[in-house]
């Protein structure tokens, strides 16, 4: 079966969006402990996500126009574009691993600690 | 030095490929995945079933079947093909495919799965007006979808030609009927789970027929990529020959063709919506995260075998024999596959591309047969009141009727060159879709009259330079050839242009809009976005 739990009665099919009702959204969204998840996984996916977007952007100007920089040999017949498409690689396994760190470590415990107190408050309203 | 030559003059002179070994191994797939699809299926009940597989997929098994759904016969065929000719912007493009993910995996992946259930659609609707928003949504993912889908079924034809051997159109026609059948089995029977399952299939053929080829191309070069290289600079049709190596061979001429297309690109990714569905196939947010992170190892990898295969396949076969091969471009992997193994490993790389094509043609359906009973049948003709079980009837009914659309569309457009229809969706997806996306879960300002400027305005943009550019008239290469001439615009992706007004358009429009959006709806969509506090649920049995 499926769980038609408290999603659908929010999340409403009407042309005017309801109120939510039961827990009070706006009071947990400006809580202490949410207030700092949100600024935790901001501050991180912000700068991180500028930080690829830049890099990638170079990578690719200098793809499409430093076509005799992208050209010079670094050793053998590997060429300095292959080592930075290769490097293109390297940063976005490297972001990916370093993000799953970050959010096993900061922001899943906060998430779990705010959605226990939400469900508690649920069970007593 | 001289064997590569060797080898590749005994590639053309001894036709190796075997259509009937080549039918016998597809065959063997597509019975396999029959019985497995037929065995997913006993569960299928509810809606959550059908669309979303219960949300019970691991994160590692979705992982692979978003690597499935992402890598088309497009990325596979069409990326070595690109090397092995034009060598290093070929390895641009899978650049771009790979990084794209990143957007995914930062910034969208865990807060759709933790605000919506089934479709894109549920995400934008979450706390704007829910028929606007829904509709225009519902009608980008079914944009998005057909083009992919018809760019699919058209290299299904082309393929078919290559592969085994079928040069007639008629031919080519009931290849793509059949092709189009076994799809409509497999979205029909077994609903989200069946895909699924297809595409973890699939995905791990082709990862590891990819594998197996690289090792071997490695391996008779002494593991020394320096000297694949000087082969495929030796044996290059390319003025001068080492062109190959550095970028500017395919997009020399007008280098912000190719800035346009690496924007779409990136940023095309996170919104594609048979993508994002995906996402709902899990039972967490956190495994939402795995099967990303999963999905962008394999992805990633998969694209750094592509740039041995690429450039193997013009040190071993030569860029001549492969440009004048049937097929072209892409037969490029196929070509190396005979070199190397002969046509048992041709045969087995044929039918996993063969594949490949049936379970991403399966994928796009599913994704777009949800769109229009989740998003314009239930809520926005019903209002919502419906219940599951109707839902999945019309789902369902969809299915045949965008089998049958794909199966025509797919016999209609064979043999034009519609390649562009990959680039557009992907434009489409980054104009239409990413900024409504981003804006919804990131900026509480954002409003109805933003989301439909934005994906109205995207959407109708792309198409509309597309059609005006040389992709389409005014050139030998383009769709309706070079006698018809009325290009406007310059470009051959509309990414540069679309993109940003899809931005602008979506701030503007939420900037003049007077009505105001419900404040406790965003501070409950923020809040459930970053906790996961009343997600969907898996579904138990």
């Amino acid at each position: 079966m499926t769980h038609d739990g408290p999603a659908q009665s929010s999340a409403p099919h009407e042309d005017e969006p309801q109120e939510p009702q039961g827990i009070d959204y706006v009071a947990v969204n400006e809580s202490a402990a949410f207030v700092s998840l949100k600024k935790t996984q901001r501050s991180f996916v912000f700068p991180m996500a500028a930080f690829f977007i830049i890099w990638y952007a170079a990578y690719v100007l200098l793809g499409a126009y430093a076509h005799e920089f992208m050209a010079k040999p670094v050793f053998g017949s590997v060429n300095m574009g292959i080592v930075l498409g290769l490097l293109q690689f390297v940063t976005t396994f490297a972001i990916t691993s370093i993000y799953v760190v970050f959010a096993n470590r900061r922001l899943d415990p906060a998430a779990q600690a705010i959605r226990t107190e939400l469900e508690g408050q649920e069970a007593t309203s | 030095m001289n064997t590569p030559l060797i080898w590749a003059a005994d590639a053309q002179e001894t036709p190796v490929n075997n259509p009937v070994l080549n039918i016998s191994i597809f065959l063997a797939f597509v019975v396999v995945t029959l019985v497995i699809v037929f065995r997913a299926s006993r569960n299928n009940k509810s809606a959550a079933d059908y669309y979303a597989a219960g949300r019970s997929f691991t994160g590692p098994q979705n992982g692979f079947a978003i690597a499935g759904d992402y890598l088309s016969a497009a990325s596979f065929l069409g990326i070595v093909g690109a090397i092995a000719v034009n060598g290093y912007d070929g390895f641009l493009y899978s650049v771009g495919f790979l990084v794209a993910w990143l957007v995914a995996l930062l910034l969208v992946a865990e807060l759709m799965r933790n605000t919506a259930k089934f479709t894109m659609a549920d995400v934008l609707a979450f706390r704007l007006k829910q028929r606007p928003v829904r509709m225009a949504a519902a009608l980008t993912t079914l944009a998005v979808c057909f083009f992919y889908l018809l760019a699919q079924m058209a290299g299904a034809g082309g393929l078919v030609s290559l592969l085994l051997g079928i040069d007639s159109k008629v031919g080519q026609s009931l290849v793509i009927a059949v092709v189009g059948v076994v799809m409509i089995i497999y979205v029909l029977v077994g609903g989200m789970k069946g895909t699924t399952w297809v595409q973890i299939i699939k995905a791990f053929l082709l990862i590891s027929g990819v594998f197996i080829m690289t090792i071997w191309v490695l391996w008779l070069n002494d593991f020394n990529f320096s000297s694949v290289l000087d082969d495929a600079v030796a044996n290059s049709i390319a003025d001068p020959p080492e062109a190959l190596l550095a970028p500017g061979l395919q997009y020399g001429a007008l280098p912000i063709d190719f800035v346009s297309l690496a924007i779409a690109l990136v940023l095309g990714t996170a919104g594609l919506p048979h993508v994002l569905m995906r996402f709902y196939t899990v039972p967490t947010a956190k495994e939402a995260r795995r099967s990303v992170v999963w999905a962008i190892w394999l992805i990633g990898i998969f694209y750094l075998f592509t740039l041995v295969l690429g450039f193997g396949a013009a040190a071993m076969v030569g860029s001549e024999t492969i440009v004048n091969a049937p097929g072209g471009v892409n037969s490029a992997a196929p070509l190396l596959a005979a070199v190397l193994g002969g046509p048992v490993l041709l045969g087995i790389i044929s039918a996993v591309a063969f594949a490949t094509i049936l379970a991403v043609v399966a994928g796009l359906t599913i994704t777009a047969a949800a769109s229009f009973a989740h998003d314009i049948y239930s809520n926005v003709i019903r209002k919502g009141v419906i219940d599951s079980k109707s839902e999945v009837k019309v789902a369902r009914r969809t299915v045949l009727v965008i089998g049958a659309v794909s199966i025509i569309g797919g016999i209609g457009v064979q043999g034009q060159n519609i390649a562009f229809l990959v680039a557009l969706a992907f434009a489409v997806a980054a104009s239409a879709n990413l900024p409504t996306i981003l804006y919804s879960l990131y900026w509480r300002r954002f409003t109805t009259r933003g989301a439909v400027w934005s994906m109205y305005g995207g959407l109708i943009s792309c198409i509309l330079l597309i059609t005006f550019s040389p992709v389409v008239s005014g050139s030998e290469t383009a769709m309706l050839g070079a006698n018809i001439d009325f290009v406007i615009f310059p470009l051959k992706n509309p990414g540069i242009v679309s993109i940003p007004l899809g931005f602008l358009l979506g701030w503007i429009g939420s900037l003049t809009d007077k009505g105001v959006e419900s404040k406790k709806l965003a501070a409950e969509m923020e809040v459930r976005s970053l906790t996961g506090h009343g997600a969907e649920a898996a579904v138990e049995h």
